[in-house]
């Protein structure tokens, strides 16, 4: 028996995030989805300067009928693709910034509850289990209400609402790893809890905390619409539920008015969600380094 | 072993430490009475089974006790009482002054930070130096660790290093602001045989260049015999024998001790020969006998042995004691004469 065994002494360095990310197909087309609704928020200022919200032709074009108007008008006479693409701004945007919210508030809560266990912990959950008993739709809406709605009291209710989930999440997280060794070994050269929560404990809980950011945002952006098609969106600027909300009375006549947004909005929240599963698989770095 | 470096005044002194858990109404004591001490630049070690108590010492030593349990007695710390201490007070203590290292090195570095990054952060949790001050402290204590080419690992993540190079990083870390004590619970139980040496001696040379004091928490009688200077055998949380380690195995007193020292493998021996055991269990914490807790076990225990726990008096110098009412008696294990101390 001859043959030459080659062993070969280096490891492959595991790939960066965005290459594991780019070998998950629902991952690329999570993020192509996501690159368009972007590209269109982005371009929106330069395609449509103009206020979205302006009557600036026939009502109720028909998509292709005028090139100026590639998406049709609605019955107020409102270009569709300008709405649509101002409109991704605005959800992206309550999206995202709903999220930090529920981030803050969420990993704050989870990460004192886990670490520092006992009463702080039991008030903390406590806290987090009476905002779970409310439907968090109702939750959001009663707060809408009652602040009136606004872009800033619109991303607030929907932060306050998001963020027991996320807050559990981490909890969940902090205990295993706040018994784990790493902490231990941080504790008996004097590290303090501030500095073992930022540097040792939180990092390592990053990977499902983005994972399930994604899929806050994909519901904050349903809740927004949600909000806006009952009439409770700011009514200063477009939204792609107050779209759905005003093409309904039309729907049976000329469904393109409320079929459009609603499209944009199931692209966004797909594309959320896929990438979530992609991020799921690539920030598995026990799988990624095997 | 290390007379040079050492200074003949304790650092460490713990005196009648008692360890107990509350479990619902009842206490259950698991260390009773404990005392010894440490001083600059020699090691200690600490042997005993799996359930001795030896591990729940250690942690005591640093403030680490788990919630329901309560410790009494008295632990100095160069002078300082530091029992009962809390909070900042103890987290001040810790890694400038005693500093652990434990077995498991794969789980005790952080992942997602270079071990540069760690060991700085250990720095600068107790001192205020500049970052570039950090990073050359850093890259020192990686190469007096022995690391090869520091500046390169420096910017490498854990998963990149051998279990030995990680538990090397473990000790740069605990090292960092120079403590006086270094409590290092069984440190290489997780690694392989070679490896184990070098981790080893590693320790004792630093222990020789910086004059700290090592508890090294063991169960392995082969690396005591290497790298202990003095020993204490603990049995079911109690102090059963203490002596210079040259001493203890040569001589060994106490029932307890010479059994686990006949147990040990030794090379030379036929390898089929079985190796041999101690018959039966150390008793459980509830059920503690009335006298000798290892009477039960013993080959020579009497009546009175099974009635009031044994003292641990001197014999010999005033460091070699042994908790046993019949040492004397007793021959060794292979019937020669037992060669006494003094």
């Amino acid at each position: 028996m001859t043959g030459t065994l080659t062993i070969s002494a280096a490891r492959p360095r595991p790939a960066g995030l965005v290459a594991r990310l780019i070998r998950r197909p629902s991952a690329v087309v999570g993020l192509a989805l996501l690159g368009l609704v972007a590209g269109a928020g982005l371009a929106a200022p330069v395609l449509y300067p103009g206020d979205p919200l302006d009557m600036i032709g026939a009502p109720l074009q028909w998509p292709g009928m005028d090139p100026a108007f590639p998406l049709g008008t609605d019955m107020l006479g409102r270009d569709i693709a300008a709405g649509i693409t101002h409109g991704a701004r605005i959800s992206l945007m309550i999206g995202a910034v709903a999220t930090l919210v529920a981030l803050v508030i969420g990993v704050g809560i989870g990460a004192g509850a886990g670490y520092y266990g006992g009463r702080v912990e039991a008030a903390l959950m406590r806290l987090t289990e009476l905002f779970q008993t409310i439907p968090p739709f109702l939750f959001t809406l009663a707060i809408v209400a009652v602040l009136q709605p606004s872009i800033p009291t619109i991303v607030l209710a929907i932060g306050l609402t998001g963020w027991p989930g996320l807050a559990r999440l981490v909890r969940a997280e902090v205990l295993r790893l706040r018994d784990g060794e790493l902490v231990q070994a941080s504790i008996v050269i004097g590290a303090s809890d501030a500095r073992i929560i930022g540097l040792h404990i939180l990092p390592n809980v990053l990977a499902p905390v983005v994972v399930s950011a994604s899929i806050l945002v994909a519901n904050a952006i349903l809740t927004e619409s949600s909000l806006a098609f009952l009439g409770l969106g700011d009514p200063n600027v477009v939204s792609w539920g107050g779209m759905v909300g005003a093409g309904r009375e039309v729907i049976r006549t000329d469904w393109f008015v409320a079929a459009a947004p609603g499209l944009a909005i199931v692209a966004a929240v797909l594309a959320l969600n896929l990438l979530g599963d992609g991020l799921n698989d690539a920030l598995d770095l026990k799988r990624a380094l095997r | 072993m290390s007379a040079e470096t050492r200074t003949g005044a304790p650092v460490l002194e713990v005196d009648d430490l008692r360890i107990s858990f509350r479990e619902r109404a009842a206490e259950r004591a698991a260390v009773h009475g404990l005392g010894f001490s440490v001083e600059a630049g020699e090691t200690l070690a600490i042997v005993g089974e799996s359930g001795c108590g030896k591990s729940l010492t250690a942690f005591a030593l640093l403030g680490l006790l788990p919630g329901n349990a309560r410790a009494s007695g008295r632990v100095r710390l160069e002078g300082r009482d530091i029992l009962g201490l809390e909070g900042e007070a103890m987290r001040r203590l810790r890694g400038t002054r005693i500093a652990m290292i434990f077995q498991e090195p794969m789980t005790a570095l952080n992942p997602v930070l270079t071990i540069g990054a760690q060991i700085v952060e250990a720095i600068r949790e107790h001192e205020a130096v500049s970052a570039a001050d950090a990073r050359t402290r850093t890259l020192s204590l990686l190469a007096r660790v022995r690391i090869p080419d520091p500046e390169r690992r420096f910017g490498e993540y854990p998963h990149r290093l051998s279990g030995g190079m990680r538990q090397r990083v473990v000790i740069a870390m605990a090292l960092a602001c120079a403590p006086a004590v270094l409590v290092a619970d069984e440190p290489t139980t997780a690694l392989d045989v070679t490896v184990q040496a070098e981790i080893l001696d590693l320790i004792d040379d630093l222990r020789r260049e910086t004059g700290m004091a090592v508890v090294l928490i063991t169960h392995d009688l082969g690396l005591v015999a290497e790298h202990a200077d003095r020993v204490l055998v603990m049995y079911a949380g109690r102090a059963v024998e203490a002596g210079s380690a040259a001493a203890l195995f040569a001589a060994p007193r106490h029932p307890y001790t010479r059994a686990l020292v006949a147990a040990r493998p030794r090379p030379g021996s036929a390898l089929r020969q079985r190796l041999v055991e101690i018959p039966g269990q150390v008793p459980p914490p509830g059920a503690m006998p009335p006298g000798c807790a290892f009477a039960p076990r013993c080959p020579a225990a009497e009546a009175p042995c099974r009635e009031t726990p044994p003292p641990l008096p001197s014999v010999g110098t005033a460091a070699e004691r042994v908790a046993c009412l019949r040492w004397k008696d007793l021959r060794a294990p292979d019937q020669s004469p037992v060669r006494l101390g003094a």
